[in-house]
């Protein structure tokens, strides 16, 4: 299996304030490295999907983006996560600081317990917003552009519990959009969700890399390949494939991509 | 349950023979009634028992009911006997609320201090210790408090250092573990990637243990409170080793008195079985025991709420 592994392609744009690139990106879990010195470009205003089979480790590199992985003991790192030229991987970054540059939204929709509104407002209250106005004018533009306004704008008080599941994604979203990052991590963000609200959210990827870069875990082979402009295959915490979605899902370069993609194993 | 017709026949065919299962199902669903049924037959038979004991004051003994709930002279025996349970009630609401507001924080605390701060060995010290203290047999708590609460309270404030604040402090020591425990429980099952979520909106461990730790759990530590409430309501021994056993509403922490449980338990043996002594006793073991079910009431209203 090894000696079929080309050396993965990878595209090394230049250095410049706007760059967001891992570099040499090893994790462990103890002494399991769950992901082997991975470099990836995130270009922007562009998705970038990582696809790849259960346990490959693509999750774990999208939460070690943010630093989340901070918060699993036992989880190390090496090797750098560049962000407008600051190395965010080393020790003494200001992880709360940072979190507010890059936004989150996992798997299943997890909604605060608490009203439409507080879970919009929550994030922007701890970063200084003061005030209702500043506060309705942050809740509203979030929502508007989760593409979720109209449906709530009438109920902002109501419990966020009793959205509809895809609604309470969308809220998500917009819980993220609240403190206006520049990158958005999306972990599987519609395995949980119907068809309808899949295409909804689908939808709202595709308006939202015009503002920002997305990065985004996903199952759904169709769905890399219609919401994605780069795709990275990884396997056992390797980078096997990094390029545009159109090439990797067309012309792989790399037979073991093909096969996932064919859906022959996985 | 409805038996389709071809299936009437192949039951028909093997009518002759009662297969092994069908006689493993009879039994096993028999055994299982009757375990029901005597559970059922138990409770119920306690609740009437308790219930027609404690009405015979009133219905019996002709004490009126605001004198027994409102009245605040304990003589039972004499020629004027008088039953105002007002200052056991107090005792045991007095020391119940304490200990519930001395071993929540604390309790509330030690859980998050297990599952968010130190979720590795702070848990692994810490759930063994939790799970010894309610092991202790009351008894022991009450001896402790006696040789070591007591004379602490009688060095440090005016007074005989046995009292409500002994009482409480004990108490509040022995409904520890079931507030922290359950407490524990609500954290672990909270998901995880709702307290991720609110790292990655940059709140800090503080921000989140405030603002979504805790008010999301909120409703389940309730019910740990709650339940801790209903067992220092109820606990008997230990309190009575300490709190002074004085049949008055306690004016001052330090002060002795009595509460329901530690009066039941000093004058049970002492009375003759339908006296009207004996009868108020049980009266006050009814108000426990609706108490009891109070507490469970509230606890069953907190879980409903916490399921919406």
């Amino acid at each position: 299996m090894e000696a079929t592994l080309t050396a993965p392609h990878i595209l090394q744009p230049a250095k410049t304030e706007r760059d967001f690139r891992t570099e040499n990106l090893s994790i462990y879990y103890g002494t399991y490295e769950a992901v082997k010195g991975i470099s990836l470009p995130f270009p922007e205003k562009s998705v970038t999907a990582l696809i790849g089979p259960s346990g490959c480790g693509k999750s774990t590199f999208l939460r070690s983006l943010n630093r989340m992985n901070d918060e699993i003991s036992g989880s190390t790192s090496k090797g750098s996560i560049w962000i407008d030229g600051v190395d965010i991987n080393a020790s003494g970054t200001d992880v709360i600081k940072l979190r507010q540059k890059i936004g989150m939204v996992w798997q299943k929709p997890n909604p605060f317990y608490k009203s439409i509104y507080e879970n919009i407002a929550f994030g922007p209250k701890y970063h200084g917003v003061k005030g209702k106005k500043a506060l309705d004018e942050i809740v509203e533009s979030s929502l508007r552009r989760a593409a979720l306004w109209d449906e709530v704008k009438d109920r902002l008080k109501e419990s966020a519990l009793a959205l509809s599941g895809g609604q309470q994604q969308r809220l998500c979203i917009a819980r993220a959009l609240s403190v206006n990052p520049q990158i958005l991590l999306l972990d599987e963000p519609a395995s949980a969700l119907d068809p309808v609200s899949t295409g909804k959210v689908e939808e709202l990827i595709k308006e939202l890399k015009e503002q920002l870069r997305i990065v985004i875990v996903t199952h759904n082979m169709q769905q890399a390949a219609r919401i994605s402009d780069f795709t990275a295959y990884f396997y056992l915490g390797q980078l096997i494939e990094y390029g545009m979605t159109e090439k990797v899902f067309t012309n792989p370069e790399n037979t073991m991509t093909q096969e996932y993609i064919m859906g022959r194993f996985g | 349950m409805r038996v389709q017709n071809n299936e009437t026949m192949r039951v028909q065919s093997s009518k002759s023979r009662i297969e092994k299962h069908h006689i493993e199902d009879l039994v096993g669903r028999s055994y299982m009634s009757f375990c029901v049924l005597l559970l059922i037959v138990s409770i119920v038979s306690m609740v009437y028992f308790v219930t027609s004991r404690g009405i015979s004051t009133f219905a019996i003994d002709k004490v009126s009911i605001s004198d027994f709930f409102f009245g605040t002279t304990w003589s039972p025996e004499g020629d004027h006997p008088s039953f105002g349970a007002l200052p056991f009630i107090a005792g045991s609401f007095i020391t119940t609320l304490l200990a519930a507001l001395i071993a929540s924080p604390l309790s509330i605390c030690a859980a998050l201090f297990m599952t968010e701060i130190v979720p590795g060995w702070g848990k692994k010290l810490l759930q063994p210790v939790i799970e010894l203290l309610s092991g202790i047999p009351s008894v022991v708590y009450g001896f402790v408090g006696l040789s070591v609460i007591v004379p602490f309270l009688r060095n440090v404030f005016p007074g005989q250092g046995i009292g409500v604040a002994a009482g409480a402090l004990v108490l509040s020591v022995m409904i520890l573990p079931t507030i922290t425990s359950v407490a524990v429980d609500a954290l672990s099952t909270l998901p995880r990637n709702l307290k991720e979520s609110s790292f990655a909106l940059g709140a800090t461990r503080w921000q989140t243990i405030a603002r979504v730790i805790i008010p999301t759990t909120l409703p389940a530590i309730m019910t740990g409170v709650v339940l801790g409430m209903a067992r220092a309501f109820g606990e008997a021994l230990a309190v009575q080793m300490v709190i002074g056993n004085a049949p008055f509403i306690p004016t001052s922490l330090f002060e002795s008195a009595s509460t329901l449980t530690s009066v039941i338990t000093l004058g049970m043996g002492n009375t003759t079985m339908g006296s009207p002594h004996n009868n108020a006793l049980w009266s006050m073991a009814l108000v426990l025991m609706l108490m009891t079910f109070l507490f469970v009431f509230v606890v069953r209203m907190l879980e409903k709420r916490r399921s919406i």
